[in-house]
């Protein structure tokens, strides 16, 4: 794959291909604007083709296809181009890539109406208009190649690049027809393919980006590499909203390679020759902090406040039946569930690099929102958009953390006053202590059994609203419909049923969004919930659950299978348990069980791991088998392990020795099945790190008895002898 | 400092401070930007390298103990035969999702295969524990060391 980063002329002509509004049905409806535009004649003047903002073909064949979203390892820069060379018929291997300019206009995602890359959105929100546009790309071909000939369109066929004509064996690339094109109007309404003529979505194609990920060639943001470019590394106000009181930089400039201290009022930068030279100052220096209000803010008072925020009466997000009648009936049981703060830790830490000149600034980053980055970048600099250039790269990892600009305005700020370019790049330490955390979050379940189902069902989401920071339209009425995701849509058949959100911003730490977002917690309470009430009416969890899943056909049929791949219901030795978790989040459905075993110290191996997922058409099902199985470990590494913790308004966590992470050694086979189905496709990049905790707590229950309520998994409760 | 190594095969020589880690001479002075930055303190590999065929964690190593040794990074391994083999097999697995720590991870595989041709599982483990991968890869990590080392082709 090769991939350019700029391509701003791509961003002055083209248009998003019309018609695409509306008709998803996703997860998310924002009262946000639509992006899609009408279809505008394509302009010319550079020779190529290019009918929209996605596609490009210039009179070699040469096929460019620009990617509106972002890589970062979840497979889309293969998927993406599977979908529009499917319609547009060009032949994929011979595709070039290219990471999309800041545009909202041409690259938003019609979700979001922003270019941001997440929420297991981008198949999804993509997919009927990227088949538009290659389906209308490929129209204006043919129709270019049948006017040449004096031949009807509809007697000619597509494949690989290439237009034939069968009665008269004549054959023209599309390259040949380009230049035509060109000058042809989009077509309306163009026809797309009937799946079953499908030859590349569905199909187990080879990644377009790994074949430069095995030798060093691939380029990620923290790789940019400038003629005379400097580095340079952060340390920020240990303490939450802290700033700089004095510094002390004598001993930090006597540093061989340091060439500059860079003071701003929350952070210090020391440039240099090379980041050891950068990092060594910067070890040199001595800060003095105004540490500011948040300077006492510990773990027990953010407990303390979200505890007592649960406990007020929440927004309603979701009243079906009557609750009050449905908790009057049967016996009443109830139980909360805590999740804890948690970092993203990406494997490439955050990293930007910056060129300030009088009259532009132009940025070298990976980042899962390129123009929201572009719009924070001009502030800081203090220029309009139009004069910040921002080059995305690949991402060693999103999970989240890059939905936020911060890295990329503090590179500007530093860059503001350094002669040149310089590449900013976070230690491990800063990454890990500089986050925007995944809120902790406490829910609070009331439910009512009799005759051993479900009658009343009253659920409390407390916890920090990330979208009313974020995305402020979404959030409205005192209800981040993040925070509720899955709780108000859980697939269960309640007659009475009642959803509630009380927002908890948690004392002096930032939130964001981690992988599984909203329903990473809202299914692992609802799970947990699920496993203790089978328990309580005498039956096991997966009769149980079936019970109540007769609207949901594809998550029953996923969980039926996922039992009978697991040996669900086969005898096990002592201490070892299965767990299940079923999740109809993202428009996919999954069942997962986990087969656990736990020691008598309490420690906690896992042995088996089996995933059924229904994701409607899996545009590259190798790919969706690829994202369960990571998103489980994902998931499993935060229950097993993901704590942060606060002492003194500091994260005192700091590298992978104290946030640790699932290593191979720890990893069973990971078994995945792919339903086939002939739905639209769902998403699937959050969807495993919200099926492994779960599982794994409801295993753990299975094997010990002992219900679990709160993550990360606490091993002295489960050592032999001890009672919960 | 300056130093001479013999990097993928070709004689480098440099200015850099003794205690500068080999992670950074390759990063930013050489530009052998393959080679990742992940922690610092030698806890999740995406910095491993080989010297002298065996695999090290470059970002705790100070170039100036180094002097005339020979170093292969990503960039050069697939001119080995078991790094090829590697490569290889993480292609065919599909083993790769973002990618920035697999450059370790194949070094590490490389060396371990170079050492041990045969690796049981206890051997994977035992030499890829030390790589941290956040997109959670092990699985197929496992597998394709084990193609790799049975020379099956998929």
């Amino acid at each position: 794959m090769t991939t350019a980063s700029h391509m701003s002329d791509v961003s002055r002509r083209a248009v998003l291909t019309g018609g695409l509004a509306g008709g998803f049905l996703l997860a998310f409806h924002l009262p946000v604007r639509a992006v899609n535009e009408p279809v505008q004649p394509p302009d010319v003047t550079d020779g190529k083709f290019a009918p929209n903002a996605f596609i490009r073909i210039d009179e070699t064949g040469r096929t460019t296809l620009v990617m509106p979203q972002v890589e970062m390892g979840q497979g889309v820069y293969t998927s993406i181009p599977q979908i529009i060379a499917e319609e547009l018929d060009a032949d994929l291997a011979a595709v070039a890539l290219e990471h999309a300019p800041p545009s909202d206009k041409l690259y938003g995602n019609p979700v979001f109406g922003l270019q941001v890359t997440g929420n297991s959105n981008s198949v999804r929100a993509f997919w009927k208009p990227l088949r538009t546009a290659g389906a209308t790309a490929r129209a204006m071909l043919v129709q270019a190649a049948a006017e040449q000939w004096q031949v009807e369109p509809k007697d000619c066929t597509t494949s690989k690049g290439e237009i034939t004509h069968a009665a008269s064996g004549r054959k023209l690339s599309y390259g040949a027809v380009a230049l035509a094109a060109s000058k042809l109007a989009p077509p309306k309404d163009v026809p797309l393919k009937d799946p079953k003529d499908f030859v590349y979505i569905g199909k187990p194609v080879k990644r377009l980006d790994t074949p430069d990920k095995v030798n060093g060639k691939a380029v990620y943001g923290i790789d940019a590499m400038l003629p005379d470019m400097k580095f340079a590394t952060v340390a920020a106000c240990p303490v939450f909203g802290g700033k700089v009181d004095k510094v002390d930089d004598t001993a930090a400039k006597k540093v061989a390679g340091v060439r500059k201290v860079v003071v701003l009022d929350d952070m210090v930068a020391v440039v240099g020759d090379h980041m050891w030279a950068a990092k060594k100052g910067l070890d040199a220096l001595k800060i003095d902090w105004n540490e500011g209000p948040n300077a006492k803010v510990g773990s027990a008072e953010v407990w303390a406040h979200l505890r007592a925020a649960s406990e007020k009466d929440g927004a309603v997000a979701k009243s079906e039946g009557d609750i009050a009648k449905g908790l009057a009936t049967g016996e009443k049981f109830e139980a909360s569930y805590e999740l804890p703060f948690l970092a993203h830790a990406t494997m490439e830490p955050l990293s930007a690099t910056v060129h300030m000149r009088p009259d532009a600034c132009e940025i070298w980053t990976g980042t899962q929102i390129v123009s929201r980055v572009q719009a924070e970048a001009a502030k800081a600099a203090g220029l309009p958009v139009e004069k910040v250039i921002v080059n995305n790269h690949l991402l060693g990892g999103g999970f989240g953390r890059k939905l936020e600009p911060d890295m990329v305005v503090a590179a500007v700020r530093i860059a503001k006053e350094t002669d040149g370019p310089v590449k900013v790049i976070w230690t491990r330490e800063e990454d890990i202590q500089h986050d925007y955390y995944r809120p902790v979050y406490r829910d609070v379940i009331t439910a009512t059994l009799s005759d051993g189902r479900i009658i009343g069902w009253k659920y409390k989401v407390a916890g920090s609203a990330i979208m009313a920071r974020w995305l402020p339209p979404a959030f409205q009425k005192g209800i981040d419909i993040d925070a509720v995701d899955a709780a108000v849509d859980m697939p269960y058949d309640i007659p009475n049923f009642h959803v509630e959100y009380v927002q908890a911003e948690p004392p002096a730490v930032p939130t964001g969004f981690w992988r599984g977002v909203g329903p990473n917690n809202n299914v692992f309470a609802i799970e947990c919930m699920m496993d203790e009430l089978a328990r309580k009416a005498g039956k096991d969890p997966v009769e149980f659950r079936r019970g109540m899943l007769g609207k949901k056909p594809r998550l029953l049929a996923a969980m039926n299978l996922a039992a009978e791949k697991s040996g669900w219901g086969q005898p096990l030795p002592p201490r070892v348990g299965r767990g299940i978790c079923v999740q109809p989040s993202f428009e996919t459905f999954i069942a997962t069980v986990i087969e656990a075993e736990v020691d008598t110290q309490g420690e906690v191996s896992l042995r088996r791991i089996v995933s059924v997922v229904d994701t409607g058409i899996a545009v590259n099902p190798d790919t969706v088998v690829a994202q369960l199985q990571g998103g489980l470990i994902f998931g499993l590494t935060a229950a097993l392990y993901g704590d942060i913790t606060i002492d003194k308004g500091r994260v005192q966590q700091s590298n992978f020795h104290d946030y640790r992470m699932l290593r191979i050694d720890q990893v069973p086979n990971i078994e995945v099945h792919v339903v086939k189905s002939s739905e639209p496709p769902g998403g699937i990049g959050e969807t495993g790190a919200n099926a492994g905790p779960p599982a794994l707590r409801n295993a753990i229950y299975a094997a010990t008895g002992v219900a679990l309520r709160r993550l990360p998994i606490d091993r002295s409760l489960l050592a032999v002898g001890r009672k919960a | 400092m300056a130093t001479t190594l013999t990097i993928n095969g070709e004689a480098k020589s440099f200015e850099a401070p003794a205690d500068m880690p080999l992670l950074w001479v390759l990063r930013d002075i050489l530009g052998l930007t393959g080679t990742k930055f992940g922690c610092g303190i030698a806890q999740c590999g995406a910095c491993t390298v080989h010297i002298d065929g065996k695999a090290v964690r470059s970002c705790v190593l100070p170039v100036g103990a180094l002097s005339g040794r020979s170093v292969t990074t990503i960039e050069g391994v697939g001119a080995t035969p078991a790094g090829a083999k590697v490569q290889k097999a993480w292609l065919d697995l599909e083993v790769i999702q973002c990618g920035y720590c697999q450059s370790g991870q194949i070094m590490s595989a490389a060396a371990l295969l170079t050492a041990t041709p045969s690796p049981d599982d206890s051997d994977i483990d035992a030499a890829m524990s030390g790589n941290i991968c956040r997109c959670g890869t092990y699985v197929r990590i496992r597998a394709a060391i084990k193609q790799a080392a049975s020379g099956r082709q998929s």
